[in-house]
């Protein structure tokens, strides 16, 4: 397993796994993150997109969350490539 | 009496087990956010009866939305003996997130270990003994679901609210300790309760901490100025955030073993070699890129069908053509049951075919009775055409919105509903909503009231005011009598077997008018950012027959109290001032053009003939409409319930020979007023988007900020009158469309052209 450049979770491709690295902006949606479990260390799961491209469902700490692009823009990832 | 508070995340199961220990029915959902206000009820099995709080569910005591307020507050101010703390123990890590901020609070704290049953399911085993010993609370496995272990859970609660605890915190090894102390001790320097959770919450820059206490945010800037994070610098809330999952993650490693390896429940996809389990397997299909979208369209229709298609699955009149004869001619309640020269009937309206034959089958009976008993015929006219024709008209679509009720809930409950809000959050969006207003909007077709006090889940304000208003337009249970029956009307008219097409078109009809009242709204008056769509899928079960079977039964209470209460004493007051003159005289049946009712109705009917229900209609009848709407706002179902009176006592004035019973009365009298099919249309959506029920308006009052309720009631009547009167216009002279359509588009354009001139000033 080896580990790629950093890049925002909404750019993610359907399938991947990726390590949370930090999460950027502030205020309310920030806050709302971290209390769902989006926090640097936890492995995320890009499970699917909806229909229409837009929001995304993501597999944390065991369970699925939705959450939309611009959100997810704020959450720094690191990719992980299984081999 | 000691007072015992449910916390726990949203879909954890606090209602279930609510529910379970106090023997209530409150609503329960597979969807986070379905309780949004506490609700108490009583626990009886120990020696002293406990009062059981059910808190709305949260994932954090930060103070963003309404339901985590209510919760903080409580646990806060009003001081339980104990906090049981539900963890959904399939999902510990984030369940146990809020825990490590209930501890912190001085107060007894029991962990209820919920949805074992679903673990051992899986598979798993968690070690209990050893979790309890690492967060050192008493710690229960049960199932809330199954009323499994509840009664050793309430002995051990009833145990640790004896004493007293004091609150610890799992940030006492980190580096913001030294910065928590000092807050501490400045806190109990004054002498504040629970000074250790205020402390964390102040080093946060809580919202709620930061107003109350503007004295201590210095101290909190001073340390931030020499602090410093690797990953995010001196910001301590999102340190403080980090390090609680990292305790956790700490904590459970090693507690949760798989025990048996060959698990039905989890397949390998074939193709990624990802594990599925069941629940993501179904939901591959269900919002799949392709099938998604049409799956839901396909659901829709099915679930409209099944509950009011007089043609089921289009077998047309296959049963009529083949001669197949049972269909019970001549037999009292059954005739006509299960088909029509139309089609076969749907379960839904089988269902209200049999309830319908037994209610003309009384009231039949009812009338001989007082005919042979030589009553008054005022007395009997009271009875029979007040009292019965105005509750049955009612009654006969009880087995219908029951239906429809069944399905929506077996939708909810599934688990579906939260991936509909997931599929259509894009399309949500482009009106200034988020898929989180979804849930409250098709509660609206239930009942208004409930719905508009989920919107408690909505963040944002104006989101919430904007889905209230539209809240009326997805057409509750009570109007469903209104486009069930003007639908059947319809379909007469026009010779249409599929009364099933106009009732679901109406629907989304309103829900067309709702779209574009919100697009409106959101670039007019209520400008602003989109709110934020993050939310967790709840995993897919299936529906508990239990639930169902409560779900159904509060609403047919519901119902038949308010059928008993509200719309009997409407249907005799609307009785009353038909058979009286403004001087108090009793008049017959043929004499109601001189009754009050007409007059007034006569009086009010010019405000409506833009919408086609007005002037321009009988002189003789043309006000029935007027005074059914009028009606219908002290409750909807009285629209069909007047509609009922009136028809039973002037329906023998168009064909004495004839007697017709219920519905095909109303149908008869309709057709007599000589209002054309796009009038019909105007007048359902009149009554669908005008102001709602009396109860629906008090709610909307008490749920909105005060300088909102008023301009809510206009925007009510404004928007059913601009709506029917389209609707009446178009459907009557096609031409004027080439007026209208120039008209919305210039008004759209002028919209769009005034906010583009002037841009909305962000917040820095």
């Amino acid at each position: 397993m080896e580990e790629t450049n950093e890049l925002t979770l909404e750019k993610l491709a359907v399938g991947d796994y990726a390590t949370v690295v930090t999460i950027k902006g502030e205020g309310q949606v920030r806050r709302r993150l971290f209390d769902m479990g989006i926090t640097p260390g936890a492995e995320i799961y890009l499970r699917k997109k909806a229909p229409l491209g837009d929001p995304i469902e993501i597999n944390i700490r065991g369970y699925e969350l939705t959450l939309r692009k611009v959100e997810a823009n704020a959450v720094v990832v690191k990719r992980k490539v299984v081999k | 009496m000691k007072k015992f508070a449910l916390a726990g995340n949203p879909n954890c199961g606090k209602t279930t087990l609510f529910n379970a220990l106090t023997g209530s029915t409150a609503y329960v959902g597979n969807w986070p956010g379905v309780t949004v206000d506490k609700r108490e009820g009583y626990y009886k099995k120990l020696d002293e009866t406990l009062d059981i709080v059910d808190l709305p569910g949260i994932y954090s005591l930060s103070p963003y939305t309404p339901e985590e307020v209510i919760s903080r507050n409580f646990i806060l101010d009003e001081k339980p003996d104990c906090v049981i703390n539900i963890i959904d123990a399939t999902n510990l890590e984030r369940n146990l997130y809020l825990t490590t901020q209930l501890l912190e609070i001085d107060v007894p704290i029991v962990i209820a270990l919920n949805m074992m049953d679903a673990v051992e399911k899986n598979g798993q085993e968690i070690n209990v003994p050893e979790l309890e010993k690492r967060f050192r609370v008493p710690i229960v496995p049960i199932s809330a679901l199954k009323s499994k272990n509840l009664d050793s859970l309430m002995k051990k609660a009833y145990q640790a609210s004896k004493e007293k605890r004091t609150g610890y915190t799992v940030l006492a090894e980190t580096s913001v300790k030294s910065l928590i102390e000092q807050l501490t001790d400045q806190f109990k320097k004054k002498g504040v309760d629970n000074p250790l959770f205020h402390a964390i919450k102040l080093a946060e820059l809580d919202e709620l901490e930061v107003k109350n206490h503007p004295e201590l945010v210095e101290d909190v800037n001073k340390a931030k100025e020499t602090f410093s994070d690797p990953t995010f610098g001196n910001d301590f809330e999102a340190v403080i955030a980090d390090a609680r999952y990292k305790f956790i993650s700490s904590r459970i490693e090693g507690l949760r073993k798989q025990i048996s390896l060959d698990n039905k429940n989890v397949k390998k996809d074939k193709k990624t070699g990802v594990l599925l389990s069941k629940s993501d397997r179904i939901d591959k299909i269900l919002t799949n890129k392709y099938a998604g979208i049409p799956i839901f369209i396909a659901i829709l229709f099915l679930i409209f069908h099944l509950t009011f298609s007089e043609n089921f699955l289009f077998f047309g009149g296959l049963f009529e053509a083949k001669g197949i004869p049972t269909n019970f001619e001549g037999v009292p309640i059954v005739e006509g049951l299960f088909y029509t020269d139309a089609g076969i009937n749907s379960p839904g309206v089988m269902l209200a075919n049999l309830l319908n034959g037994f209610t003309d089958w009384l009231s039949s009976l009812a009338s001989q009775g007082l005919e042979n008993a030589n009553v008054e015929s005022w007395a009997s006219g009271f009875i029979v055409d007040g009292v019965l024709a105005g509750l049955f008209s009612v009654m006969s679509f009880l087995p219908q919105i029951l239906v429809l009720f069944l399905f929506f809930s077996i939708l909810e409950d599934s688990g579906y509903m939260a991936r509909v809000a997931f599929i259509l959050d894009r399309i949500f969006r482009r009106f200034g909503l988020s898929g989180r207003a979804f849930l409250p909007m098709i509660m609206g077709f239930g009942c208004s009231v409930p719905a508009m006090i989920n919107t408690r889940t909505l963040a944002d304000a104006n989101e919430r005011t904007a889905t209230i208003r539209v809240i009326p337009f997805f057409s509750c249970g009570a109007k469903l009598p209104i486009l069930t029956a003007i639908a059947g009307c319809l379909a007469n008219m026009m010779g249409f077997g599929n009364a099933d097409v106009i009732t679901l078109s109406m629907y989304l009809l309103g829900m067309l008018t709702a779209i574009v009242a919100v697009l409106i709204m959101r670039n007019t008056v209520m400008r602003g950012d989109i709110p934020p769509f993050i939310m967790e899928l709840p995993t897919y079960h299936l529906p508990q027959f239990k639930a169902l079977m409560i779900h159904l039964w509060d609403k047919l209470k519901h119902f038949v109290k308010k059928a008993f209460t509200i719309i009997l004493v409407s249907c005799i007051l609307i009785w009353a001032i038909c058979h009286l003159s403004w001087n108090w005289t009793y008049l017959e049946d043929s004499q109601i053009n001189e009754s009050i009712i007409a007059s007034l109705g006569m009086f009010v009917r010019p405000i409506f003939t833009p919408l086609g229900f007005g002037s321009q209609l009988s002189s003789t009848w043309g006000w029935v409409f007027v005074v059914a709407a009028i009606t219908g706002l002290i409750a909807k179902e009285n629209v069909i319930g007047t509609f009922g009176i009136l028809a039973a006592c002037i329906v023998s004035t168009f064909d004495p020979e004839a007697d017709p019973d219920g519905i095909e009365a109303v149908y008869i009298m309709i057709q007599n007023t000589g209002i054309t099919t796009a009038g019909l249309i105007a007048f359902i959506a009149f009554n669908m988007l005008t102001i709602p029920c009396f109860a629906a308006v008090s709610t909307a009052k008490s749920e909105l900020p005060d300088h909102k309720f008023k301009g809510t009631l206009v925007f009510w009547v404004v928007t059913s009158y601009i709506v029917s009167s389209t609707i009446y216009l178009i459907g009557n002279w096609w031409w004027t469309l080439f007026i209208i359509l120039p008209l919305f588009g210039v008004a759209a354009y002028g919209i769009y052209y005034y906010n583009k001139r002037h841009p909305i000033k962000k917040d820095a």
